[in-house]
C-alpha cells in the first residue's frame, strides 16, 4: 500500500517495475524481493517500512545500482539502468545518486572536508574545485567550520551530516538513505531528518529513506508498506 | 618493513653481484693478458672427417664426423702460411708463435723444474700484457739480449735468483746459460711459480725442434667472440684451435656457480619482502573493505580500488629501488677499497668490483617481479570487492 501526501506531480525521478530479487547460498535459493513496483518523485520524501529482514536495504542498493535485480526494470530520470553496463552504473551512482547509510562510513583517515572532497574529486573536479565545492555542502548542514576535523573528532550527529554532505556534494537528483537516523538521538534524528525533507524540497531532490521509525515516515511525502519482498 | 626488505635486497644483490663479478672480470682480464684468447695447437691429420652409415628398419642413414676421434700431431706445421690464412681473419689482431718445453732451471744454489716458452717479444707483447707484467728488471733487456731469460717471479724468489744473475737451463739437448732480464708477475700463481720466458730461437735450439712443434697463441678484437672465431679458424686451417673460455671453462663454472648461487640468495630478501607486502596488503585489504565498499557507492571503479593498492606498491617499490640502489653503489666502493690479499688464481690487494649496469638492472627487475606480484592480488581483489554485499554485512 503506498500512501501519498504528494504536492507534486510531475515524471517520476525514479520508476521501479515489478523487480525481484533472491540471493543464492549454494543450492539455497532465498527469495527476497517478489515483483516490487514504486515511484519516486524530484522534490519528494519517500520511506519504506516493514519489518526487519523484508527486503527493504536490498530493494535500496538495487535501486542504487550496487547490485542487480533477477528480473524487473529500473528507469532513472526515464532511462532504464538495471541492465546498463558497470561504468554507467559507476558514473551514475557518482552524478545522480547519493546515499547515506546508518553508520556514516566516512574514511576515518580523512578530514570532514576530504571526505565530502571524494565524490567530486572522482567526478573530474580538481583538488582545490573539489574542496571549495565539500566546503560548500558542509556549510549547507552548518558544519564549515568543522571541515578540518577528522571523522573520529565528530559527534554522531556531526558525522552523520557530514555524511549527508558527501551525499549531496555531485547534487544528485536521488538520494538513498538506509536508516539514517537509526544510530541517533530524538535530536539528532529530528535535525538530520529536516535537513534531507528541506534538501529534498529546496533542491528539488527525490529522498528515499528505508527506517523503522514510524514517526519519521510520517513526515514523508509517501510511505511504503513493505512485508516479506512485496509492497502491502 | 617490507620497504627496508627491498632496499637491503637490491643493496645486497648489487653488492654480491659487484663482487662476484669483479673476481670473474678481474680473473678473465688476468688470463687474457697471460694465455691470450686463442691458441692454434696440433694439425689435425684426418682433414676431411670419415663418413659411416647406420642401418635402422632397413633404411640407411649416412652420418659425417668431421673432427670426433681426429688424430693430430703436435704443433702447428707450416708457421709461415698459418700466419698468412690467420691475415684472413680480420677479427686476428697479434698472433704470437711459441714453443713450449720443460726443463731444470739452476741459479746458483738451487734448482727447479720449470716449463719455459720461447717467444719473439715483439710478437708477444701483441697477444699478451707480458710488458706490463715485468714487476723488476726490464722487458728491453730481455729484448735486446738474446740470451735473456724473463723469471716468473716466485720462480725467482724460491730460486734466490737477482735480476742480472746467471742461469742455467738443463734438458733438452744439453744445457744453455741464460742472464735473467727481470722478473714478471701475471698473478695467477701457478704460472709465476712455473713459467720462465725465453727467446724463441734459442728454445727451438734447446729442444732441437728447428721446424715443428710450436703454437701460436692469438689476440682478437672482441675476446667474447673467442669461440666462433676459434671454430672458424678451426674449419679453416685443419689444426686444433682452443678459444680461452674452452680453456678456461672450470674455473669461469666455478665463477657462474657462485654468481648464480648468490643471486638466488640474495633474491630470497627480495622474495620474503614481496610476501611482506602481499601480507601487509591482503591484511589491508579485509580491513578496508568497507571504505572500499562506500567508495564504491560513491562512483568509484573497481580500478580506482585496485589502483590504491598498485600505488602503494608502486611507491614501495620506487622508494626500494632508489635506496636499495644507492647503498648498493656506496657499498661496492666502500668494499673496493677494503683490503684483501689473494694470491691463487689471481693475485689482488683489495676487493675486486665489477661496475655493471646489468647488476642493477637484474635486481630491479626482480623486485619489479616481486611487488608487482605482491600487489596485484591483493589489489585483484580489492576490485572484486562487492559493495552491496559488504555493506550489508556491515549493517
Amino acid at each position: 500500500m503506498i500512501m501519498s501526501n504528494s504536492k507534486f506531480d510531475d515524471q517520476p525521478l525514479l520508476q521501479v517495475k515489478n523487480i525481484h530479487h533472491s540471493f543464492v547460498d549454494g543450492d539455497t535459493v532465498t527469495k527476497v524481493l517478489n515483483g516490487v513496483s514504486l515511484e519516486i518523485r524530484a522534490g519528494e520524501t519517500t520511506a519504506i517500512v516493514g519489518p526487519s529482514g523484508c527486503g527493504k536495504s536490498t530493494l535500496l542498493y538495487l535501486l542504487g545500482l550496487l547490485d542487480r535485480p533477477d528480473k524487473g526494470e529500473i528507469y532513472l530520470n526515464g532511462e532504464e539502468v538495471s541492465k546498463t553496463e558497470d561504468h554507467t552504473r559507476t558514473a551514475l551512482r557518482n552524478q545522480s545518486i547519493g546515499f547515506v547509510f546508518q553508520f556514516h562510513f566516512l574514511i576515518k583517515e580523512l578530514s570532514a572536508l576530504e571526505n565530502v572532497a571524494l565524490p567530486i574529486r572522482k567526478a573530474g573536479f580538481s583538488k582545490m574545485e573539489s574542496q571549495e565545492k565539500a566546503l560548500e555542502a558542509l556549510e549547507k548542514l552548518g558544519l564549515g567550520s568543522k571541515a578540518d576535523r577528522f571523522a573520529n573528532k565528530l559527534s554522531g550527529g556531526e558525522q552523520q551530516r557530514v555524511a549527508i554532505a558527501r551525499a549531496i556534494a555531485n547534487s544528485p537528483s536521488l538520494i538513498l538513505a538506509d536508516e539514517p537516523t537509526g544510530n541517533l538521538d530524538s535530536q539528532n534524528s529530528e535535525n538530520v531528518f529536516s535537513l534531507l525533507e528541506n534538501l529534498a524540497h529546496r533542491e528539488r531532490i527525490g529522498v528515499l529513506f528505508v527506517t523503522h521509525d514510524s514517526g519519521l515516515a510520517q513526515k514523508c511525502s509517501n510511505i511504503v508498506h513493505f512485508r516479506d519482498g512485496l509492497i502491502i | 618493513m617490507s620497504l627496508f626488505g627491498i632496499v637491503l635486497g637490491i643493496a645486497f644483490f648489487v653488492i654480491t653481484q659487484a663482487q662476484t663479478s669483479g673476481f670473474e672480470a678481474f680473473f678473465i682480464r688476468t688470463i687474457l693478458g697471460t694465455n691470450g684468447a686463442i691458441r692454434i695447437s696440433d694439425r689435425f691429420q684426418d682433414m676431411h672427417g670419415t663418413v659411416s652409415s647406420i642401418s635402422t628398419n632397413g633404411k640407411t642413414r649416412f652420418t659425417f664426423q668431421s673432427r670426433e676421434g681426429a688424430r693430430y700431431t703436435e704443433g702447428i706445421a707450416h708457421p709461415t702460411l698459418l700466419r698468412k690464412a690467420l691475415r684472413r681473419f680480420a677479427q686476428v689482431t697479434g698472433v704470437s708463435e711459441i714453443l713450449e718445453g720443460n726443463a731444470i732451471l739452476s741459479g746458483s744454489s738451487r734448482s727447479q723444474t720449470i716449463e719455459f716458452q720461447g717467444i719473439s717479444l715483439q710478437e708477444h707483447i701483441m697477444v699478451s700484457d707480458i710488458e706490463d707484467q715485468v714487476i723488476r728488471g726490464a722487458i728491453d733487456s730481455f729484448s735486446f739480449d738474446p740470451m735473456g731469460i724473463l723469471l716468473g717471479h716466485r720462480i725467482a724468489q724460491r730460486l734466490m735468483i737477482e735480476v742480472g744473475d746467471r742461469v742455467t737451463l738443463k734438458g733438452g739437448t744439453g744445457n744453455i746459460q741464460l742472464r735473467v732480464a727481470g722478473f714478471f708477475e701475471t698473478g695467477v700463481s701457478q704460472i709465476d711459480k712455473n713459467r720462465a720466458y725465453i727467446h724463441l730461437a734459442n728454445a727451438k735450439a734447446f729442444l732441437g725442434k728447428r721446424f715443428s712443434g710450436s703454437v701460436f697463441q692469438l689476440s682478437i678484437s672482441d675476446p667474447d667472440k673467442a669461440p666462433e672465431i676459434a671454430s672458424q679458424i678451426q674449419e679453416t686451417i685443419g689444426h686444433r684451435v682452443i678459444s680461452w673460455q674452452e680453456r678456461e671453462k672450470v674455473w669461469l663454472d666455478v665463477f657462474k656457480a657462485l654468481r648464480i648461487s648468490s643471486a638466488l640468495t640474495v633474491s630470497s630478501i627480495l622474495l620474503l619482502s614481496g610476501l611482506g607486502i602481499f601480507n601487509v596488503f591482503a591484511i589491508m585489504v579485509i580491513e578496508k573493505n568497507r571504505d572500499i565498499a562506500i567508495l564504491r557507492s560513491m562512483g568509484f571503479k573497481p580500478s580506482d580500488a585496485s589502483a590504491i593498492f598498485l600505488w602503494q606498491g608502486a611507491i614501495v617499490l620506487v622508494a626500494g629501488v632508489f635506496f636499495g640502489s644507492l647503498i648498493g653503489m656506496l657499498s661496492t666502493y666502500g668494499i673496493s677499497n677494503i683490503p684483501l690479499r689473494i694470491r691463487g688464481i689471481f693475485s689482488t690487494d683489495s676487493f675486486v668490483v665489477n661496475w655493471d649496469a646489468s647488476h642493477y638492472l637484474w635486481a630491479i627487475m626482480i623486485s619489479v617481479i616481486f611487488v608487482s606480484i605482491a600487489s596485484w592480488i591483493p589489489a585483484r581483489r580489492a576490485a572484486r570487492i562487492e559493495p552491496a554485499r559488504i555493506i550489508r554485512e556491515t549493517l
